[in-house]
């Protein structure tokens, strides 16, 4: 079973799916456990449903967090 | 009542002389064929390419095509990188019981346009027909005869340290397509790479003869040929990781099934290990190909060995086997 | 700052020798799949642990499972992995040989609509996987409930992950200094659902994520709290893990699954770290329908050492059975079966 991939949200649909872009292609998933999901929004998607909403930062931005650490 | 598939239509009696006439002559007939002898007779002068392969995959209407023009586009191939012009084809169909004629009639329009695109005849021919249960729909075998373009000649070619690996565009298509629609994945616009490469490599071999090897990553991937050039020719390569071009749609779907975009199968790629002083030449011809547009160089031939090994994006390198477990079956 | 750095920093504070174990099999291959051991210092050892679902089905649920192919009219529906581990009796691959229907599918949800297109033929679900996919299968259930599906069957093999960590450092067969926290299955119980687990035993934990970049990372943090002496249970894993985790999809769980004790390979039978069906689901559930009839005797001659391997105890390499008759073509054992195996990274990726 596989990796969780990070996959935007392009499409809502109803009864709790939405369409996720696959770099082109799209697929269709349940948002059942992200029901505050909005297009544009980036999911975790495993086993055909999303399992969190990544937050903004696309990256976490590691290095200036790493300055953190060190203090 | 729909049109089917009977028994009686492999029965070589009545049933069978209808079928071949009123349907796959209609599609594939041309003035060999149409004598319906039991062997062609052809005339050809020079060194023959000869080859074949059995065609089962399932399903078989998949996003880019079907099975029919798989079991041609997959024969002129591999006569093409073998740098030999596809002459004439056979065609051996083994039919299931209940295949409906709608389906059979798709598929031998399909064969149709992909032997015309290929400029090849199909010659002879075989139609079976087995119970119910007994075959899954339909098989597909197809072998090929080319003849070896004048000039070039495999002769002397040596693999060696030093040579270039290239491929003509973003792998791993063919396979990953197929495995989504197997799984029921609802997915839109995604396609088997499938198309004929007569075009891309007989004018290769013309403009370039440092071309060492050529082969088409079907089953088992880039991997797969990576690995058979290693064994077979007893040397280390080494391919990065970060010039090796994949679809982001591949890159997504290979993390979703867990399936590494190396080990998919293609049906439109070729492999090439090349002379590096014939790097510039063969790259600008490819990528002014349609068929070559993202044509990269992946890696080189390091020197004598026996595996291959992956420079990963981390700097690090790992060894990369010919793929050992079962994918999905039936991809090919 | 590249990559580059954060490994120059890592090499810089690291001092003691230290095992850190990771728990998720996603872990184990992206560890793999980058080199991340040629990254690190000699003196730090990653080692990997039961993180892959498939590898720590017990041989009795693998034995169960083929008897319940082979005795009843029942087409199984499962996860890819599963159709090649070897039980005593045979794999599902075997059966889908001899004429088994045996599907694959992505999504569990693919189960209704199959049994919806089928109505007369029986189906077997087999739910398997942790906490990152049992409020899938749960919510697949609800639906199949709501949507009146008579002819589709569940068997449960789920487990939740802070048992087997904790069964793990209780055996105290290795010493282990930090844990990997696995992140999509903290992203179902949150930086919270290690709370209890780390208030035993304050071992140093820090929640990752799966790019290489994000691995170094959780691992500078690690070896910090480590060689700093001051453990702490850390999410590194904000972009996807919460406090509280994801209540939706635990709520879901929580209302077809119960807690109950389950059998994993590897670890024998842990308490409470198996997910049973609920008494309102039980008309689901076929360990109800056809009990399971015989119970599973060790297999005499098989000298595979799953177990140990999932324990962190022996490397895949110190198995007599590694690369020689155990390999991925023809698996002696789970480990080497499933994608998210221990054995089966090393083998794919040539390891160390």
């Amino acid at each position: 079973m596989c990796l969780g991939v990070p996959l935007k949200v392009v499409e809502i649909r109803e009864n709790n799916t939405a369409l996720v872009d696959m770099g082109g292609p799209t697929l269709e998933i349940s948002t059942i456990f992200t029901p505050e999901v909005k297009v544009g929004d980036y999911v975790l998607v495993h086993a055909g449903f999303s399992i969190s909403i990544l937050s903004e930062e696309e990256a976490i931005d590691i290095f200036s967090a790493l300055e953190e650490i060190e203090k | 009542m729909e049109d089917i598939i009977l028994l009686s239509h492999g029965n070589g009696g009545e049933a069978t002389r209808k079928l071949i006439e009123e349907e796959i002559l209609k599609y594939l007939g041309n003035e060999i064929l149409e004598e319906l002898l039991d062997s062609a007779l052809i005339d050809i002068k020079g060194k023959i390419a000869f080859t074949t392969d059995s065609f089962v995959v399932s399903p078989i209407f998949f996003k880019g095509g079907d099975i029919g023009k798989l079991s041609i586009y997959g024969t002129i191939n591999d006569l093409s990188v073998m740098g030999a012009k596809p002459l004439y084809v056979s065609v051996g169909f083994i039919l299931e019981e209940g295949l409906s004629l709608k389906e059979f009639r798709k598929i031998l329009e399909s064969m149709r346009s992909a032997v015309e695109e290929c400029g090849v005849k199909v010659v002879t021919g075989d139609t079976k027909v087995v119970e119910k249960g007994k075959g899954d729909k339909i098989y597909i075998n197809t072998t090929g005869i080319g003849i070896i373009e004048d000039g070039i000649s495999w002769h002397g070619r040596r693999i060696e340290e030093g040579d270039i690996i290239i491929i003509n565009g973003e792998i791993g298509e063919h396979g990953l397509s197929i495995m989504l629609e197997r799984l029921g994945i609802k997915t839109e616009e995604i396609e088997s790479d499938l198309a004929p490469l007569h075009n891309l490599t007989l004018p290769l071999l013309k403009i370039s003869n440092g071309i060492k090897f050529m082969r088409d990553p079907t089953r088992g991937g880039v991997a797969g040929v990576l690995n058979e050039i290693a064994q077979k020719y007893n040397v280390e390569i080494e391919i990065d990781e970060e010039k090796i071009p994949v679809k982001p749609w591949v890159k997504n779907a290979s993390e979703i099934l867990g399936i590494d975009p190396l080990y998919s199968a293609n049906e439109g790629k070729i492999v090439i290990v090349a002379d590096k002083k014939e790097e510039k030449k063969i790259m600008e011809f490819l990528r002014n190909h349609p068929l070559g547009q993202k044509a990269q160089i992946i890696g080189e031939i390091k020197g004598k060995g026996k595996r291959v090994y992956l420079k990963t994006k981390m700097g690090t390198k790992r060894i990369l086997d010919p793929l050992k477990k079962d994918l999905l079956p039936r991809i090919c | 700052m590249d990559i580059r750095e954060l490994v120059e920093r890592i090499k810089k504070i690291s001092k003691k020798e230290i095992n850190i174990m990771e728990f998720c099999g996603t872990h184990t291959h992206e560890i793999f799949r980058y080199g991340i051991r040629q990254l690190l210092p000699e003196n730090i050892h990653l080692l990997s642990g039961p993180g892959c679902p498939v590898c720590v089905t017990s041989e009795e649920d693998i034995d169960y499972i083929i008897e319940l192919a082979q005795n009843y009219d029942l087409s199984i529906i499962t996860f890819g992995d599963l159709v090649n581990v070897p039980g005593n009796n045979g794999s599902l691959n075997y059966l889908r040989a001899k004429g088994k229907e045996v599907i694959v599918v992505y999504s569990p949800l693919e189960s209704i609509n199959i049994a919806k297109q089928n109505p007369n033929k029986k189906y077997l679900l087999i739910g398997i996987g942790f906490e990152t996919t049992a409020p899938n299968l749960a919510f697949t259930l609800i639906k199949a409930k709501e949507e009146n599906i008579k002819n589709l069957y569940f068997l449960s093999l789920h487990k939740l992950t802070p048992p087997a960590m904790k069964a793990i450092l209780d055996m105290g067969e290795i010493k282990i200094d930090g844990i990997i926290g696995p992140g999509h299955v903290s992203t179902i119980i949150g930086r919270k659902g290690w709370e209890g687990l780390f208030n035993n035993y304050k071992i140093p934990f820090v929640i990752m994520g799966f790019k290489p970049e994000e691995i170094l990372y959780g691992i500078y943090h690690l070896v910090k709290i480590i060689e700093e002496e001051k453990p702490a249970l850390i999410n590194a894993y904000e972009k996807s893990v919460k406090e509280e985790g994801n209540k939706s999809a635990l709520e879901y769980m929580y209302k077809v699954f119960k807690k109950g004790s389950a059998s994993w390979r590897g670890l024998g039978i842990i308490e409470d770290s198996g997910l049973i069906l609920n008494e309102t689901f039980e008309e689901f559930d076929i360990r109800k329908i056809y009990p399971q009839k015989t119970k599973s005797i060790k297999l005499k001659n098989n000298y595979c050492r799953c177990g140990e391997v999932l324990r962190g105890v022996i490397k895949p390499t110190d198995c007599p059975l590694f690369g020689k008759s155990c390999t991925p073509e023809s698996p002696k054992g789970p480990c080497m079966v499933s994608s998210e195996g221990t054995c089966s990274a090393y083998y794919l990726y040539g390891g160390e």
